[in-house]
């Protein structure tokens, strides 16, 4: 800590033209890979596809929450950093073409989506005025819409603040966020039902969509973090200090700490009451070897992370977050297959189907990050917190 | 009194001002000195250059031995004290364990981490401090930052200190004396006195809870009700010669609605001598139904077909519609029901005698319905 303020860092830095390259190269891998997963395997591609959806909207929307968060509580330290998070609220728009193909494989993903099926089963008969193509059609492009509008929104007056410095700005974002929040807890829980619980529709768990937060948050922060800590080590985000990191490492071990208390509290409900129409879910994720799937998520989405982000030293430590941050994204990958995949395959299989979607993931952000950053500044220099965030210490 | 010299304190208004402050403390090489802050500067102890705290390790030991003992006393009650078979599920379930485990967890590391800090480091009882009750200390702890230096510094000098600190922007700069009665007296915690206060606030704490739980709970607000003039069943008086509160009938008495049954262990005669004093009307066939269904129906089946409802674990009854429960008279088959015969008990108890004999006119009907007369199909 020193008495000194730290200047504006400069801005309107794009990252090298081998990014542009790396990315499209990876999207290119992955596109090839994922059409030809489609042509071969369409049914098991289009359950990967289920995955690459969710881990994107993870991503997008994720990002979306921490923006308004930082808007709704008047958060100081995260402002150096609010260009990267808005970056990835800038994946919205692409979630329509990522859940296109899906659209069209709806019939292979979801066994409430046929006529014949529904009509022996007064269970799904119950469940039909909600599980039907064209609600559940309509209300994805819904909540697409509503993360594409309050991304832009937000986004426009950030970069906007950049050249006036209006401080009615932030204001107006403050506003934006108080009515986000209520929407984003509406969408984020009902894709999570519609593209997660629903694939098993005689399944029910009234903690999915918590669950399903809980994974998302720690998907968001870990890609924020990562790309804060790269362009902080490259020298595009000078004048970050140990307090941000630590503020950064501190929500992510928090919201580890949360992911697994919200699954524990979803295993031991079913777990106790022990009925048959609930239990099933985890016994096909007990089975046949995906049990190595699930005690491989307790150890990468709990204990590695908890023990490694633990002691005070690790939050501050660029490095150790870094790798964190690229474990958890992996990990939220790996929840996400445990999630959806049992669905497809009652053992555990891997396929090269896989291959191309997270390579569609990395490409895709590479991509926009390069972009965003030749569009935009780094840093929100006309944000009327920035000095005092510049000058942040715990 | 004789006054000693504490040291030298300084106010400033920022916590940059107080930290750089320090920073600069250090620099001239002062080690017994202390930095004062309404609410805690983080990365202060890295300007100090403070040790780490060990009171991160209480709290390790004392979560582990939450943990423990939480899982050592589950274990224990489900395993050895009291095994109960729950929901069907193994004695040891360890995952019913993790709440408890959790929590327990969580208190013992946080009150006992707490307990240890005040009782170790900060020497409670022990609450003499030369900077309590200063003008420095009141600041301090509402809105300035301070430092203070101590006397006991071996580069401790009067002068230097003060011009140091006044030249790093201290403001107030001046010294605290304190009396020989203030001196630290170092650990207390087992002092006679403390040890005396804290069990006497242990027995009052104790004693009250005793008398809230067991005495003051107890206590009836009024009894008028519960206090009648008048005996409860099996309770003894002194107002009969006998000693015994309840009474037998007055001999060659009958009680109203409680007339004997003339006819016990005589099924012959009631056959022939009983007949049933209730008219076939639809107000009695449907108190019949409704009395042969709850009573009758569990053995005998719905229409009297014998085809229990038990599931074989008790013996079915013959059918009601054999040539010989058709020939009886409504007197006999009153005098089944009312004595019971073989395995089947008698049910006086639970049906009334108006009772019996609508349930004697619905197996009429019941046998009706299966033997038909010509005359019934036309």
């Amino acid at each position: 800590m020193s008495t000194e303020t730290h200047s504006l860092p400069p801005v309107n830095k794009s990252l090298p033209p081998e990014a542009d390259r790396i990315g499209l190269i990876l999207l290119a891998a992955g596109v090839v890979l994922v059409i030809a997963a489609f042509v071969f395997e369409p049914v098991r591609a289009s359950f990967d596809a289920v995955i690459l959806y969710l881990f994107m909207v993870s991503l997008a929307v994720g990002a979306l929450f921490l923006l308004a968060l930082e808007y709704i509580t008047g958060a100081v330290w995260s402002v150096p950093m609010r260009r990267v998070t808005e970056f990835f609220a800038g994946l919205s728009p692409f979630l329509l073409i990522l859940v296109l193909p899906l659209f069209l494989h709806i019939h292979d993903l979801f066994h409430w989506s046929h006529a014949e099926a529904v009509q022996q089963d007064p269970v799904l008969q119950g469940k039909a005025a909600y599980l039907n193509i064209p609600f559940f059609v309509t209300r994805t492009l819904v909540f697409i819409g509503i993360w594409i509008a309050f991304a832009a929104l937000f986004v426009r007056h950030s970069t906007h603040q950049d050249i006036t410095k209006d401080a009615a700005l932030t204001r107006s974002n403050v506003r934006l966020a108080a009515v986000f929040f209520p929407l984003f807890a509406f969408t984020i829980t009902f894709t999570a039902i519609d593209w997660g619980m629903s694939l098993e529709p005689h399944w029910f768990s009234t903690i999915y969509g918590v669950y399903y937060f809980s994974g998302t948050v720690i998907a968001a922060l870990a890609a924020v973090t990562l790309v804060v800590v790269l362009f902080h080590e490259r020298g595009y985000l000078p004048g970050l200090r140990r307090d941000h990191f630590y503020s950064l490492g501190a929500l992510l071990f928090g919201f580890v700490n949360f992911w697994a208390y919200i699954a524990f509290a979803q295993f031991l409900l079913i777990w106790y009451a022990n009925l048959p129409e609930e239990t099933y879910w985890f016994i096909a994720r007990w089975e046949n070897g995906w049990q190595i799937v699930s005690v491989l998520l307790i150890v990468m989405k709990f204990a590695v992370p908890y023990i490694v982000l633990l002691p005070q030293e690790a939050k501050m430590d660029t490095r150790r977050l870094k790798i964190m941050a690229v474990w958890l994204l992996a990990a939220h990958f790996v929840d996400l297959f445990w999630l959806v995949m049992p669905t497809h395959s009652e053992s555990l299989s891997l396929s090269w189907t896989e291959l191309g979607f997270p390579l569609v993931a990395v490409g895709m952000t590479v991509l926009l990050l390069s972009w965003k950053t030749k569009r935009y500044n780094l840093v929100p220099v006309g944000d009327p917190k920035l000095q005092r965030a510049m000058d942040f210490h715990l | 009194m004789e006054k000693h010299l504490y040291g030298l304190t300084a106010l400033f208004d920022t916590p940059d001002a107080v930290v750089h402050a320090a920073e600069e403390t250090v620099k001239a090489g002062y080690t017994r000195y202390d930095v004062h802050a309404p609410y805690p500067l983080h990365g202060i102890e890295r300007t100090m250059r403070l040790k780490t705290s060990p009171l991160g390790y209480f709290a390790l030991v004392f979560g582990l031995l939450g943990a423990i003992s939480a899982v050592g006393l589950m274990t224990w009650i489900t395993l050895v004290d009291y095994p109960l078979v729950i929901g069907g599920k193994p004695f040891w379930s360890w995952p019913a364990f993790v709440p408890v485990a959790f929590e327990l967890t969580v208190l013992l590391a946080s009150v006992l981490t707490v307990v240890s800090m005040i009782v170790i480091y900060f020497k409670f009882p022990n609450n003499s401090h030369p900077l309590h009750d200063t003008p420095f200390m009141k600041r301090v702890s509402s809105d300035g930052f301070g430092i203070s230096i101590e006397a006991a510094d071996p580069l401790f000098d009067e002068a230097k200190v003060h011009a140091m600190l006044a030249s790093l922007g201290g403001k107030e700069v001046g010294a605290v004396y304190f009396d020989e009665a203030d001196r630290d007296h170092g650990q207390k915690v087992f002092d006679l006195k403390f040890i005396g206060v804290l069990a006497g606030v242990g027995i009052a704490v104790a004693g009250f809870a005793y008398l809230a739980l067991n005495v003051l709970l107890y206590l009836p607000p009024f009894d008028w009700m519960m206090v009648q003039n008048k005996l409860k069943p099996q309770a003894a008086s002194t107002l009969f010669r006998d000693g015994i509160g309840m009474r037998q009938p007055v001999l060659g008495t009958v009680a109203r609605g409680f007339l004997p049954y003339a006819f016990k262990g005589k099924p012959e005669e009631a056959g022939k001598s009983l007949a049933n004093p209730l008219p076939v009307t639809q107000k009695v066939l449907d108190l019949g139904r409704e009395k042969y269904l709850t009573f009758c129906s569990p053995c005998h089946g719905n229409f009297g077909r014998g085809d229990s409802r038990l599931n074989g674990q008790f013996p079915n009854p013959p059918t009601l519609h054999s040539d010989k429960v058709r020939e009886w008279s409504d007197g006999s088959i009153y005098h089944v029901i009312t004595e019971g015969q073989n395995v089947m008990p008698s049910y006086a108890a639970q049906v009334s005698r108006d009772e019996r004999w609508a349930i004697v006119h619905y197996i009429r009907v019941l046998q009706r319905a299966q033997h038909a007369k010509e005359s019934d199909l036309r």
